[in-house]
């Protein structure tokens, strides 16, 4: 069980300044020329964020409050404080083992079901607590959906899959839960493949449409959040495609926080984009201008290829 | 490399010099061939015994009702045997033995023996006819016969008492008149007649076993309410009196329809009595045998291909569908296997779902550790421990205690029930504890104390409460002031305090509870730990993933375990020879009335044991067990097919495309 260390009282998280802002207008190109700080974030000195200053004109729907994580001994994430913009998508990024993963499945306490973890600090879904010992993991669960890495259907017909959320809340009216599904299916761009078959397994699809079916199952619960790890690794390049257009249209509508190995698709589906390095963010901001003209070091040797 | 190579100097010339390793030609261990042919001969090995033994089980099975010739034989001594050769066999006679014989014979004998190193071939011949020979089968050397053929009216004849008959028919006399002088004349006859009487013998044992025993029953039930009011309420009230005269209106409509229904019976035993068959033995003899003994008679010797397989058919049928004969060594095997099935079917009720539940709490709820360590290994010893100790505990536990306890109440099984107002008292504490451990539970899972030190220890005292509620209400049905037995007015005798088929089964659960579980486990771990993820992601809880997604993903697996389970329960005889499987039950058992569940029931596994082992008549016997293996064997397949149908089409569900 996660066994915890004291938490961030819920006015402390209101008054919580966030992650350090550099005043607007003052942006210096502080890292580009000074020495890379990898060994020394190997060794486990702090580093601090860099966030943008855009970041700060956009309303949070997610906040992540200095929050740390260990596996057993190991700690895998150090102080991370990001603060997720609503209606936009936002990556993160890094190369493997920065602990993208890890942080994206604190989220929705995913976490929970390993018995080796330990946590400090918070996080707040639309300024409530997400690790206050009062909180119901499941129904804050409902409140997000997450898509995996591999596509995981379930062992149902379409239809039922995609109103899971609904089923286990106890929805029984027929016209309900079809209205639900035809919605979510067509926000998942999936609609007019599978009308005609919704009774059949989801199982039969092919992988993309396994993983599109997934994402309508995330976003039919109506959820705050839309958690997405890495939704693309496991599939074709065409599949790819049509997911990343999905990611885009449901901006706007949904928040999307999504994980990626790939920075080119980081940088075609996400407005904002965290850079993660061996457990911290080192840089936070516009995808554009982090990829094009990012402000820490460490970012632009990443992006360029130098390291990761 | 040779000891003479040149000094070298630099690296580079140290490098291209350098000796090689020498090596070996890769040996055959190394390819590993003999371990394939190991491996490969270890299995053609049990292939070839599990084959060998099915061929045989199969081929003995289906032979036993194929109607062979009859054969008469007059030996050198002058005896006339007529009869069924059942086996062939070589042997070497003693000395002794051939001097006794006559000199032809001995000549013969002696030229027959040295023509195969002293080796003599001999036949069994069933003879039958137990009543007048007092045997059932005569070995016949070949030496000792003088003549031998197949004589053309050779009749078998199957009758329902003292086994088979071989003799010529050669009258056959209706009320005491022959109408027919001649074999040809008589069997037309016999097979003219012989349907009706056959028919008439069928009403007659229905009228004695179904509707005799009905009656029989009614008035021992009526009797039973005497008893079951004289202890209630005390002898001489009012009550006893009603149940007594009810008794004497039960026993006058018995009396008065046991006397119609006798009538019947004679009547239809004089009709039957009418029509008789004279058949002459092999030796000569005359035997008068009334057609309504007769089972089953044929001309062995001049059947078609057609008849004979008539008659196969017909003995199959009636293995299949009727009551045992002589000893369980002729006739059917009908409430064996209805037996086998319900016991089989009782047991996978019981042991499925509480296989299945503890599987779940052991693989999905359970922290790993020294306890469920400890509880898994506990469980497969469970598996190993042998059966008839599963025996011993269902005779004990069971049938001495629980089914003595449903039968005549605490006293029976040496408890003392409460004072009705102490055990008033101890339910009304049984509640308040329950109510409190359920008080306990609702405030320990409230949010904010979810995670604190006072919601754990509310957690825990609320287990230790229903624990402690659980055993309390154990205690009260044991203590129980009310309940003096279901059957009470039985007793002595005992109704579920004996074997029967309720017990043998949940004996059997107790045995295979292990495979279930096991099978289980593994089924429940092969899910993918990605749906249960995706399902919790959905913001499903615990149970919810368990029941909607874990489950029927696991269903295959739980199937296979349900099958293995049925397997090793339908083939299990020794404990049920403790707690209820009989040589033969009279009734049926069966699910309705509950009573029912209470009887001893005949099973096929026992059955193989008894009919082998247990039967005066083994000659006899030794084709029925091969029968009664095969139909084992066939029926636990059957099941085992049923199961694995039924694991396919749920498979189905869950294919997953290729992508």
């Amino acid at each position: 069980m996660i066994s915890q260390q004291p938490i961030i009282s819920q006015q402390a998280m209101a008054s919580h300044p966030g992650p350090e802002t550099p005043p607007d207008g003052a942006v210096e190109k502080i890292a580009i020329g000074e020495p890379l700080r990898l060994g020394a974030i190997a060794r486990g000195e702090s580093v601090t964020t860099f966030v943008h200053p855009e970041l700060a004109k956009e309303e949070h729907v997610l906040r992540i409050l200095t929050f740390s994580l260990w596996y057993g001994p190991k700690q895998a994430l150090f102080d991370v404080s990001l603060d997720i913009p609503r209606g936009k998508v936002t990556a993160l990024i890094g190369p493997s083992g920065c602990g993208k993963s890890t942080l994206l499945r604190c989220v929705n306490r995913l976490n929970d079901l390993l018995d080796t973890i330990r946590i400090r600090g918070d996080m707040a879904l639309n300024g409530e607590s997400i690790y206050a010992p009062a909180v119901d993991v499941i129904e804050l669960r409902k409140r997000m959906g997450m898509v995996f890495q591999k596509p995981n259907p379930f062992p149902m017909s379409i239809f039922e899959n995609v109103i899971y959320p609904l089923r286990i809340d106890g929805i029984r009216d027929r016209a309900a839960l079809n209205e639900a599904c035809e919605k979510a299916l067509r926000s998942a761009a999936l609609w007019d493949e599978v009308k005609d078959r919704l009774h059949e397994s989801g199982l039969a699809l092919s992988g993309g449409q396994q993983q599109r079916l997934c994402i309508a199952r995330a976003i039919a619960g109506e959820p705050e959040v839309l958690l997405l790890d890495e939704p693309c690794s496991a599939l074709d390049p065409i599949a790819t495609g049509k997911i990343e257009d999905l990611i885009h249209e449901l901006a706007g509508e949904y928040s999307v926080l999504i994980v990626t190995h790939n920075m080119h698709q980081a940088s075609r589906t996400s407005h904002y984009t965290a850079f993660m390095y061996l457990g911290n963010v080192i840089e936070f901001g516009p995808t554009p201008k982090l990829f094009t003209d990012p402000s820490v070091r460490e970012t632009n040797d990443y992006i360029t290829g130098r390291f990761g | 490399m040779s000891a003479t190579a040149p000094v070298v100097s630099t690296p580079a010339e140290a490098a291209a010099v350098r000796p090689k390793r020498t090596r070996w030609r890769t040996s055959l261990l190394a390819h590993g061939e003999p371990s394939v042919w190991l491996c490969g001969g270890a299995l053609a090995l049990a292939l070839l015994m599990i084959v060998g033994l099915l061929v045989l089980v199969a081929y003995q099975g289906t032979s036993t009702f194929w109607p062979v010739p009859a054969v008469q034989i007059k030996t050198a001594q002058g005896k006339v045997l007529l009869g069924e050769v059942t086996r062939t066999e070589t042997y070497k006679p003693e000395q002794g033995v051939i001097d006794a014989l006559t000199p032809a014979e001995k000549e013969k004998a002696r030229a027959e023996a040295d023509a195969d190193e002293g080796w003599v071939r001999r036949r069994l011949l069933r003879t039958g006819n137990f009543d007048l020979t007092g045997t059932h089968h005569t070995w016949v050397s070949d030496f000792q016969v003088a003549a031998e053929g197949e004589p053309e009216w050779a009749l078998v004849v199957e009758r329902f008492t003292w086994g088979y008959f071989y003799g010529t028919p050669h009258k056959f006399v209706v009320d005491g008149k022959p109408q027919a002088e001649t074999p040809e004349a008589a069997w037309q006859l016999f097979q003219e007649h012989h349907p009706t009487v056959l028919e008439r013998q069928r009403r007659r044992v229905r009228l004695e076993k179904v509707e005799l025993g009905e009656l029989s029953a009614e008035e021992n039930n009526a009797r039973l309410a005497v008893r079951d009011a004289e202890l209630r309420y005390g002898e001489g009230t009012p009550e006893v009196a009603a149940a007594e005269q009810r008794l004497q209106e039960v026993r006058k409509h018995a009396h008065a329809e046991g006397d119609r229904i006798r009538g019947e019976i004679t009547a239809l035993n004089q009709q039957n009595d009418r029509f008789r068959i004279v058949l002459r033995t092999a030796d000569g003899e005359e035997v008068n045998l009334p057609l309504a003994r007769i089972v089953r008679a044929y001309p062995a010797n001049q059947l078609s291909t057609g008849d004979k397989w008539g008659v196969y058919f017909s003995r199959w049928g009636e293995f299949l569908t009727d009551n045992p004969r002589e000893a369980n060594t002729e006739g059917g095997v009908f409430p064996a296997i209805f037996g086998t099935v319900l016991m089989a079917l009782l047991m996978s009720l019981v042991v499925v779902p509480f296989g299945v539940m503890a599987a779940l709490y052991l693989r999905e709820y359970a922290k790993s550790g020294p306890i469920i360590s400890i509880v898994r290994i506990a469980i497969n010893n469970l598996a190993g421990v042998p059966s008839i100790v599963f025996g011993v505990f269902g005779l004990g536990f069971f049938c001495y205690l629980v089914g003595a306890f449903v039968d005549g109440g605490p006293e029976r099984v040496q408890v003392t029930p409460l004072s009705p107002l102490s055990w008033w008292l101890g339910l009304t504490a049984a509640v308040l504890v329950g109510f409190f451990a359920f008080l306990a539970y609702l405030q320990g899972s409230q949010k904010e104390r979810r995670g604190t030190i006072l919601g754990r220890l509310l957690g825990r005292g609320s287990l230790v409460l229903w624990l402690g509620c659980f055993g309390l209400v154990i205690f009260l049905i044991v203590t129980i002031p009310y309940f003096d037995g279901f059957y009470r007015a039985k007793l002595p005798n005992p109704t579920f305090g004996t074997g029967g088929v309720l017990w043998a089964a949940l004996t059997l659960a107790l045995l295979t509870v292990p495979v279930v579980i096991v099978a289980t486990e593994e089924a429940l771990a092969a899910v993918p730990n990605s749906m249960r993820e995706g399902s919790y992601a959905c913001g499903a809880s615990k149970w919810q993933t368990i029941r909607r997604i874990v489950l029927p993903r696991a269903m295959p697996g739980i199937m296979t375990g349900m099958i293995l389970a049925m397997a090793r329960g339908a083939g299990e005889v020794a404990p049920i020879m403790l707690v209820g499987a009989v040589k033969l039950a009279p009734e049926l058992p069966g699910i309705f009335p509950l009573e029912h569940l209470s009887r001893s029931f005949m099973h096929l596994g026992f059955h193989i044991y008894d009919v082998g082992f247990q039967s005066p008549n083994s000659e006899a016997a030794r084709p029925m067990v091969y029968t009664t293996t095969l139909l084992l064997i066939a029926l636990v397949a059957l099941l085992n097919i049923t199961a694995v149908l039924l694991r396919r089409r749920l498979r189905r569900r869950f294919q997953v495309s290729q992508f």
